[in-house]
C-alpha cells in the first residue's frame, strides 16, 4: 500500500492553519482587504475551478481587512471527500492578495493528494523591475513549492514580502480545496 | 506596510475556543493597523504625522510605540530610525519598522490569553512563536532561514521554542532600508537574521545591522539572548557565536 504523501509543506504549514490574513492596508486603499477577482490586473475566478469538486468555494466577500479565514480543522465537511481522488486533477484559484507591490494571485494543481504545478496567474508587472523580478522568482517559487512537500521545516524566515503574497494566495487555494 | 500575516496553532484546544483566540489575534492586529496605517490617511499615525493631531489627541499605543522607537534608536547607534526620509528628501514619522514587531507580539498576546496551544504567527517573512506546557517533550518549531541570495534554498534551520525570528535585507525588490544617518540605501548586506526572545527586538535589530552594513555583527552590542546571521552582497554568511550554535542543518 502506498503511504498517503504527507502534505507537510514547507512554507505554509505543518499542522493546522487557523487563519490566514491580510492586513495593513495596501496603497490601493479603495478596496481593503479581499479583493473583486476583476479588480486590479485582471484577477481570476477563485475557488475550486476544475476538478472532482467543481462546484467551487466562492471567494470569501470582502470584509473590510481581513480575508476569510481557511479554518482547516477537520478537513472537509462539505465536498472534501470528492478532492481525495487519487487520478483527477484539482485546479484551485487562490485568492487575489494585495502586496505592496500589486495584487497576487496563484493557482494551484493538486493531483493525487500532491501539488503537482503552481502558477501565478496576477503578478506584479508594471514596470521593468517587477518583470525582472517576477521572471526570477517565479520560477523559484514553483521549484520551491514542489520541492518542499515534505520537508520537515514549519517556517521559512526571510526578507521576501511578494513571495508571502503568493504563499498567501497559495494556502488560500489549498485550503479550499481541503487540502490538509 | 502592506503584507499578509497567517497564524498557525498546533495543539488539542476546542475548535471553537481556538477560533475565538484566533479572532483576538486578528482583531488585535487589525486595529493596529487602524491607528497605524501610514497608507491610510485618516489614521492616527497620518494626522500625526501631517501635524493634524499631537500624540496627546492619539491613543496610548501611539506614545508607546514613539517611546519604544526612541528606545530603539538609542539601542542601535542610531541605525533604527522612526525618521526616514520620504521622496522628498524631507524626513517624516514612520514607525512602521518597529510597528510590525509590536503589533505581532500583541496578537501573540491575545492567542497566549486564549488558549495553550502551540503558536507560530508569520508575517512578511518575520515570525513570533511559542511552544507551550511541557516543552520538553513538545517538538519545537523549526523555522529555516532563507538564502537571500538563492531564496528556494535554505542556510539552515532554527529550532525554536519560543521568541522571535526577524529577516531584513534587500532580496527580491532591491534595496529597501535606508541607512537613516547616510539617507543612502543599504546595500552591504543581502540580509540579517535576528534570533531572540522578543520578535520586536529582533525585528529592530536586524533592520538596524542592515543598515549598518558590513561589520554589523561586531559593531552591535547584541542583547543577552539575541543571535545574528547576515549574508553578505557577495554571498558570504556571517554568524555570531550563539547563532552558530542554533543552526541546525
Amino acid at each position: 500500500m502506498v503511504a498517503r504523501p504527507s502534505m507537510r509543506i514547507a512554507m505554509f504549514l505543518v499542522v493546522t492553519v487557523v487563519a490566514l490574513v491580510l492586513l495593513f492596508s495596501y496603497r490601493t486603499s479603495r478596496s481593503p482587504g479581499a479583493l473583486p477577482a476583476a479588480a486590479q490586473g485582471g484577477g481570476n475566478q477563485v475557488g475550486v475551478v476544475s476538478g472532482p469538486d467543481p462546484v467551487g468555494t466562492p471567494a470569501t466577500a470582502g470584509n473590510g481587512g481581513s480575508a476569510g479565514s481557511g479554518g482547516s480543522s477537520g478537513g472537509g465537511s462539505s465536498g472534501g471527500s470528492g478532492a481525495s481522488s487519487q487520478s483527477a486533477n484539482t485546479v484551485v484559484n487562490g485568492n487575489v492578495v494585495p502586496t505592496r507591490w500589486g495584487p497576487v494571485q496563484v493557482q494551484v494543481v493538486i493531483t493525487g493528494g500532491r501539488i503537482t504545478d503552481v502558477k501565478a496567474l496576477v503578478y506584479p508587472q508594471t514596470n521593468g523591475l517587477d518583470l525582472q523580478i517576477n521572471g526570477y522568482a517565479l520560477p523559484i517559487l514553483h521549484d520551491s513549492v514542489i520541492a518542499a512537500q515534505g520537508a520537515n521545516i514549519d517556517a521559512v524566515t526571510g526578507a521576501t514580502v511578494t513571495s508571502n503574497g503568493y504563499i498567501a494566495s497559495l494556502q488560500s487555494a489549498l485550503d479550499m480545496a481541503h487540502f490538509p | 506596510m502592506g503584507m499578509p500575516v497567517s497564524i498557525h496553532v498546533r495543539g488539542d484546544s476546542p475548535g471553537l475556543l481556538r477560533e475565538w483566540a484566533v479572532e483576538e489575534a486578528l482583531a488585535a492586529l487589525v486595529e493596529v493597523d487602524r491607528v497605524f496605517s501610514t497608507y491610510r490617511a485618516d489614521s492616527e499615525i497620518s494626522r500625526l504625522r501631517s501635524g493634524a493631531i499631537g500624540v496627546q489627541s492619539c491613543s496610548p499605543a501611539v506614545a508607546e510605540v514613539l517611546e519604544l522607537c526612541a528606545e530603539a534608536n538609542r539601542l542601535t547607534g542610531g541605525y533604527f530610525s522612526a525618521w526616514l526620509p520620504g521622496p522628498d528628501g524631507a524626513l517624516a514619522l514612520d514607525p512602521s519598522g518597529l510597528v510590525k514587531g509590536w503589533a505581532v507580539e500583541r496578537a501573540a498576546r491575545a492567542l497566549t490569553e486564549g488558549i495553550d496551544d502551540d503558536y507560530y504567527i508569520g508575517a512578511g517573512g518575520d515570525i513570533a512563536l511559542a511552544v507551550r506546557g511541557d516543552t520538553e517533550h513538545r517538538p519545537p518549531w523549526r523555522v529555516a532561514v532563507e538564502d537571500p541570495l538563492h531564496p528556494s534554498r535554505h542556510l539552515g534551520v532554527l529550532e525554536l521554542w519560543a521568541g522571535g525570528v526577524a529577516t531584513s535585507g534587500t532580496a527580491h525588490r532591491g534595496s529597501h532600508i535606508v541607512d537613516p544617518i547616510t539617507a543612502e540605501p543599504a546595500t552591504a548586506l543581502a540580509s540579517v537574521t535576528v534570533v531572540g526572545p522578543s520578535l520586536l527586538w529582533a525585528d529592530v535589530l536586524a533592520t538596524a545591522a542592515c543598515a549598518r552594513g558590513g561589520d554589523a555583527l561586531s559593531w552591535l552590542d547584541w542583547p543577552a539572548g539575541y543571535h545574528a546571521l547576515a549574508v553578505t552582497a557577495a554571498g558570504r554568511v556571517l554568524r555570531t557565536d550563539g547563532m552558530a550554535e542554533l543552526l541546525a542543518d
